[in-house]
Order: C-alpha cells, then structure tokens, then sequence
C-alpha cells in the first residue's frame, strides 16, 4: 500500500503534511491583498489622532472587544439599530482589527456622537448609574492614569512602520496634538487639518490632565463618523 | 498496520517518564485554575458587582486569562504530557535530545504561561483571540515550540518501529501547524524593545481574516488534531481493541487536516470580508463535517466487542463519551457555519455553548480518561485510589457540561431572536439591553455548570493525589456491583 511509504518516513510525512495545511490558507488570505477591490473606494477614512491612538490601545489593553464588536452586518434590525453596515475601509488603519466576536455589550461601530462626553464618564465610572441593567466592569480607574504624550510619536513611527500613512509633520506633533484635543481653549486648526472631524474638548472634566478616559472617549466619539454616507454612491461600495 | 499502540514496552529502553509526570502534575493544575477563573467571570456575567473596582479583575482582563489557561495551559500540558508519552512507547525510544531538551520544554512552557498570564493581568495584549499574548512572549513560545518539534521529530527517527503510529501523525500535524498559525499571525511592530506594545502588521479586513484564520485552527489543530492523537493512543489501549479501521485513520487525518485549515472564514459571515472567502469557509466548514464524524467512527467502533467495559470502567466513559461529544460539536460546528443559521448565531451565547461542548466535553474529558490512565502508570501504583470517585467525576461533570451547553442554547438564541424581533407597528422590538436583563436566569445556570465541572475537577486531584501516595480505598470493584446488580 502506497501509505506505507509515508508513514515508514518522518521527513515525509512532515513535508506532506507542511503542504497539505498551507493550500487554505494561501487560496484565502492572498488574494485579499491582490484583489484590489477588496478595500472599498470611498473618502474620509484617516489615520487616528494620538489622543485617538492612546485611547484606542486603552480600548485594546482592556480587553473591549471580548464584549463588543464594531462590525455591523448588512441584515435590516442591525442597520436600523446600529446604522450603516461596515465597511472594509473603515477599518484599513485598524492594527489590530477590533471586529469582535461577541456582544455581551452592544457594538459600538458607530458609536461616534451618539452619547455626549459627560455620559461616556459617568458610564465608564460607574455603567449602573446611567444603565441600570449593565454588566459591563466599571472603569474609573482611567481617570487617574495619564497618558504619555510624549510616547506617542514613537507610536505613529510604529503605526507607520505597519503601513498607516502618517507624514512626518505628524509625527512632530504628536505629542502636541495630544494636549490640543484634549483642550477645549487650545488652537485646533493644525490638529483638524491633519485629523478632521476628530473630537476635541475636556473629555473628562479635569482640564488640568490628559488621562486615559479622555483618549478612551476620543477614541470612541470618532468610532464610525469618518465616512460621509450621504455622499457614497453604491459603485464605491462593490466589493 | 499492526496493533502498534499494543506494542510491548520494554523495561531494557530508558523511556523518560520523569517529564512526562511533570506534564501531568501542570495539567492538572492549570485544568482547576482554568476552570476557576472561568468559573468566576462566569459569576462575574450574571452578578457585575464581581468585577470589583480594580483594573486586573474585570471580565475584559480575566476572560483571555480563562481561554488562554484552558487551551494552553491546561490542554497544552495534556498535549505535551500524552504526545511525549506516545511518541516514546510507540517508536519504543527514549526521547530525543535527552532530559536537558525534556527538562527546558517543561520549564519553558510554564514560563510561556506564567508570562502571558501575568500580561493579562496589567493588560499586555494583542486582542488577537487565542493569541492575546504579546510580542516578547510569542518570541518565548516560538523557541519553545520549535524544541518541541526537535524533540518530538528526533524520537520519530530513532524509533525501532518500522510504522509510525496513526497518533503521531496527528501529534506531528499539531506541532507543525501550530508553529506556521502562531508566526504568521504574531507578525507584529513592537513600538519599543522595551516595551510591551506592538502593532499587528495586518490590518482591517486582513488582519481579520488572518486571525480568524488562526482562532479557527487553534481549535482544528490545538483542540482537535492533537487530541485525536491522545484518542487513537488511549482509546485502544484501554480497551484492548486494535483502532477500528487502518483505512478510516488515513482518510480521516488527510482530509481533516485538508478541509480544517479553510474554515477561518466562517467567524467572519456577513462582515466587510469580501462574499466569495464567506463563501469558501462556509463551503469547507460543511465539507469537514465528513472527516470528524469519520474520526468519531474510528473512536467509538474500537469499542467494537469491548462495550461492556464501559459499564466497568469508568476511565473508559469519560473518554467515550468525550468522542461523543466530539460528533456533537462537530455536527454542531458546520451548521453555525451555514451563513443564515449564523446570522442568529454570531455575536450570541450560542458559540460560547458550542465552544464549551467541545472544550469541556471533548477536550478536557478525554484529558480526564487519558490522566486517569497514565497517573498508576507513571507512579507505578497498581491502580486508581478509587474508581467510584472517577465515576462520581465522571457524573458530576457530564451534568455540568450539560447545564452549561443547554443555558447558552437558550440564551442565545432567545437574544438573536430579541434583537431581530419587531413590534406591530414595524419598530425593533427590544432595546439592547433588555436583551441584556434577559440572559440573566441563564447566566446564573451556567455558573451552576461550570461550578459542577470544577467540582469534578477537585474530586479528581483529591483521587489523583491519593493514588500518587500509593493509598487505594477499601471498596467493592466496579465489576462486582454491576455482577451484583444484575
């Protein structure tokens, strides 16, 4: 029997076996890359503002997306409960991606401008306060953790690294950018015209300091407000 | 193929049993902790007062502590203790490389544990599912890995069997695997090599479909190929039957291994992934229903003449039932992944269950059978300190797995149905967290379960430790209550 040379030779059967597993994988995962269409070709998608970023690897650290997806999927009740169905382009900036698998919690995809900055604290301080009915953990210990603005630049130079297409000037401000969207009296022009539509104000109701509840809630108020849906035509939309 | 897993060992070939015993001792160690933790952001779910106030004991912390700990911690030792146990009596060698390689596999395993469990904790992670911990870590488990596949691949070539047995071509196909999965989908930027933090290289869709493609292989080559291999070894052996079909294992490991790697996809249905890859893993998904009920076949038809042993030997239950469970889940599995039938399933408690099916009833019971197996063995006792209690393991555990699965049944599918349902005048029926207040009854029911499950669990160290010490409880046989029964 022809199986007995395989199984008589450890190299072989390595070999075979190395082979028959990498098919799959590579019919699925290349063409994703070639396929140019995959992404689809609408406007407005950016890369995050530091603050934004910060708040994103807050996000990310906590473990968010064991209850929350951020995928909206083309069926009738979650259009109408969540808006728009996602996008793979709303997500191209995404290292890593934060689809989720899961919603213990609602998805938050579009959460963007949905809840004004003040609720977003007393629910991440306290979430039965605003929602009796919650499970989710409470989260006060962000306002008493700062965020590094300095570190930041050393983050986009990462993210850049990875393929997100931040310039050099926006590197250089990285660390600035911080402290101006997290001020509600400060000068917001530079950061709007490298970040626009992104969310600036005291997040958290202590101007004296950038904490990890204001990147958190930066992060969050941008979630799913970079594409203009009034102006995308469905042509863009083929994938 | 001859009946290689009957094979004669020999006292005259110096098998290293020392690490093995290691490996057993972390399994069963990390099982109770597994279990506990999951135990406690299974409370945590039904009472959120649970989480406390502190960052390291929220649910978003502790649940990759829980998966991580069940899958490598407690199924990996499993892996590592069986295959290193196999591989040596079925090529009748000692393990390659000697107790230096054997001794820094053991260590550095746990080392890989206790490092991704302590980034857990102060929040290291790449929110990659199953592979959450991050970079300097994957770079540990990458050395380690690749001296498990010296080890292993070096006993294959020194064996004095002229056949490699059927369960090391699937713990062979498990280590390979596993090392291609966790590469590529670890490719990641740190930001400093100082510090924790990276960034995938993927990103959006990609990144998605890479992890998917990981997270769903994790499954078919962690959880599944590499158990299958402590099926066709334990199985056999303790039933003293030769595995049902020779034919059956080639097909059965060829094309699962084949079908398995192309099912990542399904996690992604009716998401921003382009239509024709849902479509492929939906397809394979389906297709792959085939080669684990073959699998299943192969396990249970070795009982073929030896079905009353399982009235006897209840060792023997937790690992037949544990292939019970298996057809389940994977019957289970290819039906989640029919796109319309995941349009209620995904993002509910139904995966959850359909997960726990397998992890609890397959993965962790035939990890059961195959300890209670080895413990008298590797400490030369005669016998298990008492049979009744792996019988009241078995029960106890089998109600709780039970509980569980049939609670995230209902649950999830009461809250996929909630969320699409529409009141008279054509408005969405429930706010969100209405069917939020609604999972609660069945949160509290499978905490119920798994609480049973972690008893079982505890029963079992007590009996495990007592057979190490050499003591053996004065009781009837099993044999003789069920002659006296009848």
């Amino acid at each position: 029997m022809k199986h007995k040379r395989i199984e008589t030779n450890a190299i072989l059967l390595l070999v075979l076996t190395l082979a028959t597993i990498s098919i799959g994988g590579i019919v699925e995962i290349v063409p994703l890359y070639t396929i140019e269409s995959t992404i689809e070709r609408v406007e407005g998608v950016r890369p995050y503002s530091p603050l934004e970023l910060a708040g994103r690897n807050v996000y990310v650290r906590e473990g968010c997306y064991t209850c929350h997806s951020q995928q909206i999927r083309p069926l009738r009740d979650e259009v109408e409960r969540y808006g728009h169905y996602s996008l793979a382009a709303e997500s191209m900036y995404d290292h890593p991606f934060q689809w989720g698998s899961k919603r213990t919690g609602p998805d938050l995809a579009r959460v963007g401008g949905k809840y004004s900055d003040e609720w977003h604290v007393a629910h991440l301080i306290n979430p039965r306060e605003v929602v009796p009915e919650s499970i989710m953990p409470p989260y006060g210990f962000m306002l008493e953790r700062e965020v590094k603005a300095t570190d930041m630049a050393a983050h986009l130079k990462a993210n850049i690294a990875v393929g997100v297409p931040y310039s050099g000037e926006m590197v250089e401000a990285a660390a600035a950018d911080v402290a101006a969207q997290a001020d509600p009296f400060g000068d917001h022009d530079g950061l709007l015209a490298r970040y626009p539509k992104a969310a600036v104000g005291d997040f958290d109701g202590q101007p004296e300091k950038v904490t990890e509840m204001d990147a958190v809630i930066a992060y969050m108020q941008i979630l799913g407000r970079m594409v203009d849906f009034t102006t995308v035509t469905a042509p863009a939309l083929r994938q | 193929m001859t009946d290689a897993a009957g094979a004669t060992p020999r006292r005259a070939i110096p098998y290293d049993e020392d690490v093995v015993r290691l490996f057993v001792v972390a399994t069963v160690f990390w099982g109770v902790a597994a279990f506990a933790v999951g135990l406690l952001i299974a409370l945590q779910l039904a009472f959120p007062v649970l989480n406390l106030e502190y960052s390291f004991t929220t649910f978003g912390r502790l649940r990759p502590l829980h998966t991580s700990a069940a899958v490598f911690a407690f199924g990996g030792n499993a892996l590592f203790a069986t295959s290193l146990y196999v591989v040596q009596r079925t090529c009748r060698a000692p393990l390659f490389g000697g107790r230096a390689l054997a001794n820094f596999l053991f260590w550095g395993y746990q080392m890989f544990i206790v490092l991704a469990a302590i980034g857990y904790l102060v929040g290291a992670t790449q929110s990659r599912e199953y592979a959450e911990p991050e970079w300097y870590v994957d770079l540990w488990l990458t050395l380690v890995w690749v001296v498990y596949l010296i080890v292993f691949l070096g006993t294959l070539l020194r064996r004095r069997e002229p056949h490699i047995y059927v369960a090391n071509w699937f713990f062979l196909a498990f280590i390979v695997t596993v090392a291609v999965l966790h590469i590529v989908n670890n490719l990641a930027v740190p930001v400093s090599l100082t510090g924790t933090k990276s960034y995938s290289l993927f990103s959006g869709v990609q990144d998605a479909l890479t992890q998917w493609w990981y997270g769903h292989n994790a499954v078919g080559f962690f959880l599944t190929a590499g158990f299958l291999g402590i099926m066709y070894y334990f199985i056999p052996k303790r039933a003293d039957r030769p595995i049902y079909s020779y034919r059956l294992s080639v097909v059965h490991f060829w094309s699962l291994i084949f079908l398995y790697i192309w099912a990542g996809p399904h996690h992604l249905h009716f998401t921003a992934l382009p239509d024709w890859a849902q479509t492929l893993g939906m397809a394979f998904s389906l297709m792959l229903w085939m080669p684990s009920w073959g699998g299943m076949i192969n396990g249970l038809m070795t009982l073929s003449g030896a079905w009353h042993k399982l009235r006897t030997d209840p060792v023997l239950r937790f690992m037949v039932a544990s292939v019970g469970f298996y057809g389940m889940s994977t019957f289970e599995g290819p039906v989640m992944s029919i796109r319309s039938v995941n349009a209620l399933s995904h993002f509910t408690d139904w995966t959850i269950g359909h997960v726990h099916s397998g992890a609890l009833g397959w993965v962790a019971f035939v990890s059961f059978g195959a300890i209670y197996h080895l413990v008298p063995k590797l400490w030369q006792r005669d016998e298990l300190y008492s049979m009744k209690l792996v019988s009241v393991h078995f029960w106890i555990a089998t109600v709780g797995i039970v509980l569980y699965v049939v609670a995230m049944w209902v649950s999830g599918i009461l809250q996929g149905l909630m969320w699409r349902s529409y009141d008279e005048l054509g408005f969405l029926q429930f706010s969100f967290v209405e069917t939020v207040q609604a999972m609660h009854p069945f949160y509290v029911i499978r905490a119920t379960g798994g609480a049973l499950f972690l008893i079982g669990a505890l029963i079992m160290v007590y009996n495990l430790w007592r057979t190490i010490r050499g003591d053996v409880r004065g009781e009837a046989p099993v044999s003789a209550f069920a002659a006296a029964a009848e």
